[in-house]
């Protein structure tokens, strides 16, 4: 067990979460909940994956895969904003047929071995000890990106005129409609950007921190607790990106605890018998589903500051909106 | 039908501010707005008047671009005008103040000001703006910080926010929908004071309102919708009176004193002995409280907001527990489930009408049922037979004159008033021995607090019990018989209402006791 090595593996599959969990905030701050994260995330990781081995180009098959989640999540924007379907039910579905279309569409996949995205240091930041070797040496690009997307997403949320507009139309959908902003036209954008992301954060399994294609294993649920994050971080990005690392570090922790036989001078219960390591392994999505029970209470969600109008259908002139 | 003046004609200083000619607005079954007029002239304030559900709000949505009216032809500032959305509305010239306001409540005065523009294109540098809205709050008197969150202010100061919204946007015809109601009295002396004040700054204004005090002190004209016709269109205010003015709006004379009969009461039908009990605070809300009221009387129970009336009604309908004895014709119902006391004869009318007294996403004729959803032909044994209560609402809607396209209709989309006859229609079938009714007119117009309040005597003739709980000294004067006045979960005294007056109750209301 290496606190170097954990701190750096956490930030790899951290980048995961942060990807999926901000295009969750995305979603869900026009208003917009999203379930299907699950299903998205496998979409582009297969279709990341798969592009990348026909063109040998992983970099298109990173874009690819965001097309993928962001065309699916299309599915969603239909059918909740338009048809003022049931969020909850739209999004179960749209991971049901996320799942599907990649295990049908992947069929074969498993064992090869497409280009990936480049690893590489960041010159003179890598050399600083400790702090380079955890966080600036031989990551893929995309952690790179990770660190800037978050607050970069902050600012644009918090600081920007479309920003302001999109917590509006969460907030107080009425009131942007009186004022000539389009809230299904906002929803929609969201809800794309949500996929598009949900589909960046799949690619950056398949391309990048565990590469391959595994079927559902590929991504083993972390877009359920990309979802359960998004409460974590009370819909901040910036917290979003902290719990995604901070999980990541946790699976990375829980992985090294079974390796060594002796632990504390004493024998490693994890090492003798592998079948408690499952049950650490749960934990994150123990914690995940606490978070699902307790963000969905009415009287929690406000007060941890959910968007307002979350999951809930606009209709012009309809009252009490 | 009217000579049409030429295309495009081009604005100029004699144009009205707005012309609205033939204007019909169609919903689903309701017929909102038909064929109604309405000029505004140059920096005059119009009075738009009307009961609930009149169709005020929904021809001022149209002028403000939210709705497009099914047929009809707008003019601003002489230009003909096609509104798609609001922002069409806006750019020329329109800001509508809306009765619920439209305020995102976590951002900032600033930023909701600044919804929706062009201006500051990317990055929102506040600090700069506060300082030009500081500015814009100077020339109009208006005054509330511009870095609060909207869900700090008060609702007077919303009100101030929404009106610089309109103003920011170089708004020149504002239209402003029922905006005292939510105001206090001095509040709506500061609004008056602001309108004014705009009036003199070359805007014109609509204002929509159903008080005629406050529309002879700031309106020149005025007109009148009912069920969506216009009955007067833009007569002048001056020598208008309050009884012309009720009957333009509710279409009969309105009777300001409804008529009670002299009856004697019969038994004690409630007989409340020394109850106790606790607020959800866990403060003690009623204390050793005793109260008789008999068959064919009203008990008025007056006193300001708080001093335990909600609790009162809770424990006599069994929603709340208490200490003592509560006897419903010699039977004691204390502490027991609410169908104890719908068994024995209780009707509630809550204060809360879409909270308590209904289910806002349910139909109407699913709230009509509530109560007697069980009984034949309604209930059968294993399910309810709904063609049967779609008859029974439709039986109710047309009894008691409920507004509303029709039984199907959602409560959540019916006026308070219209709503309120729902509640009271429901309770009414079930033949109630007592009604224990509280704030059964609040924020109603003339026309329905006559119709309530009609209903509710004819239920005293009936020989029903009723505890009528009410804010409104006016109205406990009018409807009662006798006149309990609570203070601090005691009764200060009971007063026959033919010898009381508002001067012995307020002070009573403030804590003395009422000398035998
Ligand atoms: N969006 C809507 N859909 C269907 N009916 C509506 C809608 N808005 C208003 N109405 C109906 O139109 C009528 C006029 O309503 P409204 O303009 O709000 O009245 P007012 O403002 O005078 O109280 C009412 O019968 C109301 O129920
Ligand atoms: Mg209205």
């Amino acid at each position: 067990m290496n606190i170097e090595i954990i701190l750096h593996a956490g930030l790899a599959t951290g980048t995961i979460l942060l990807f999926a969990a901000i295009g969750e905030v995305f979603a869900e701050r026009s208003g917009i909940l999203n379930l299907g994260v699950e299903g998205m995330m496998l979409l582009g990781a297969m279709a990341g994956f798969s592009t990348s081995l026909a063109t040998n180009n992983a970099w298109l098959g990173l874009l690819v895969a965001m097309l993928a989640g962001g065309i699916l999540s299309l599915a969603h924007a239909l059918v909740t904003i338009n048809f003022q379907a049931d969020q909850v039910v739209s999004g179960l579905s749209l991971t049901f047929l996320g799942t599907g279309l990649a295990l049908v569409l992947g069929e074969g996949l498993t064992g090869q071995h497409p280009p990936t995205i480049p690893i590489v240091d960041i010159p003179l930041l890598s050399s600083i000890p400790f702090i380079g070797s955890v966080f600036f040496s031989e990551h893929s690009i995309l952690v790179y990106v990770g660190y800037i997307f978050a607050p970069l997403t902050a600012f644009y949320i918090n600081k920007t005129r479309p920003g302001m507009h999109l917590r509006a139309v969460g907030e107080k959908p009425s009131a942007a409609d009186t004022l000539g902003i389009s809230v299904y036209g906002v929803r929609y954008f969201y809800t794309f950007v949500g996929g598009l992301l949900a589909g960046l954060a799949g690619a950056t399994i398949s391309l990048s921190v565990s590469p391959g294609w595994y079927s559902t294993q590929t991504t083993s649920g972390q877009g359920w607790i990309a979802v359960g994050l998004v409460i974590f971080a009370q819909w901040n990005p910036m917290r979003a990106a902290f719990g995604g690392y901070l999980f990541g570090m946790l699976r990375r922790f829980i992985l090294d605890l079974q390796g060594p036989a002796l632990i504390f001078g004493m024998t490693n219960p994890l090492y003798v018998n592998s079948n408690y390591g499952f049950f650490l392994q749960m934990m994150p999505f123990i914690l995940t589903i606490i978070a699902l029970v307790w963000g969905s209470r009415a009287a929690s969600r406000k007060r941890i500051g959910a968007p307002a109008a979350l999951g809930v259908p606009y209709i012009r002139g309809e009252r009490g909106l | 039908m009217t000579s049409h003046p030429p295309p495009n004609a081009v604005a100029n200083a004699v144009a009205n501010a707005v012309e609205m000619k033939d204007i019909v607005i169609r919903f689903p079954g309701v017929l909102a707005n038909d064929h109604v007029n309405l000029t505004l002239k140059h920096g005059e304030i119009h009075a738009l008047l009307g009961e609930n559900g009149a169709g005020k709000s929904t021809l001022m949505s149209a002028l403000a671009g939210l709705y497009k009216p099914t047929s009809g032809t707008m003019r601003i500032h002489g230009e003909l005008v096609d509104f798609n959305s609001p922002k069409d509305a806006i750019a020329k010239g329109i800001g509508m103040v809306y009765q619920h306001f439209m305020l995102v409540p976590t951002q900032t005065v600033t930023e909701n000001i600044l919804l929706g523009l062009n201006e500051p294109k990317f990055f929102m540098d506040l600090p700069k703006y506060d300082q030009k809205i500081r500015d814009l709050q100077e020339q109009f008197g208006l005054n509330v910080d511009p870095t609060a969150k909207i869900w700090q202010l008060s609702v007077g100061e919303q009100q101030r926010v929404e009106i610089l919204k309109t103003l920011y946007r170089g708004a020149s015809v504002l239209i402003m929908d029922e905006p005292t109601a939510v105001l206090a009295p001095q509040e709506i002396d500061d609004l008056m004071e602001t309108m004014r004040s705009m009036t003199k700054q070359d805007k014109s204004i609509i204002f929509i309102s159903h008080k005629l005090n406050e529309v002879t002190a700031v309106a020149n004209r005025l007109t009148v919708l009912r069920k969506g016709v216009a009955t007067a269109e833009g007569i002048d205010v001056t020598g208008m009176t309050s009884e012309k003015l009720a009957e333009l709006m509710v279409g009969r004379k309105v009777v300001f004193r409804v008529e009670k009969k002299e009856q004697a009461p019969g038994d004690v039908v409630l007989d409340v002995k020394e109850v106790s009990a606790i607020n959800n605070k866990g403060v003690r809300a009623l204390n050793k409280l005793s109260l008789k009221v008999r068959q064919g009387e009203i008990l008025g129970i007056a006193g300001v907001a708080g001093n335990g009336q909600s609790e009162l009604a809770e424990i006599i309908t069994g929603l709340r527990d208490c200490d003592g004895e509560i006897l419903i014709n010699g039977e004691d119902v204390s502490n027991q489930e609410p169908s104890v006391a719908i068994a024995q004869g209780v009707a509630h009318i809550p204060e809360d009408r879409t909270g308590v007294g209904s289910a806002p996403n349910m139909t109407i004729a699913e709230n009509t049922i509530m109560k007697n959803y069980r009984d034949e032909p309604i209930g059968t044994k294993w399910s309810i037979n709904f063609t049967e209560a779609r008859d029974h609402a439709r039986e109710l809607k047309n009894a008691y004159d409920i507004l509303a396209p029709n039984v199907r209709t959602m409560a959540r989309k019916l006026s308070g008033g219209n709503l309120q006859k729902v509640i009271l229609a429901r309770e009414i079938t079930t033949n109630p021995k007592l009604m224990v009714a509280m704030q059964p007119t609040r924020g109603l117009d003339v026309g329905a607090i006559e119709s309530i309040q009609r209903l509710l005597l004819e239920q005293r003739e009936e020989g029903t019990a009723i505890l009528l709980i009410s804010e409104e000294l006016e109205e406990l004067l009018t409807l009662s018989d006798r006149i309990a006045v609570l203070h601090e979960g005691e009764v200060m005294g009971i007063l026959d209402a033919k010898d009381a007056n508002m001067k012995e109750i307020g002070l009573m209301m403030t804590g003395e006791k009422h000398k035998a």
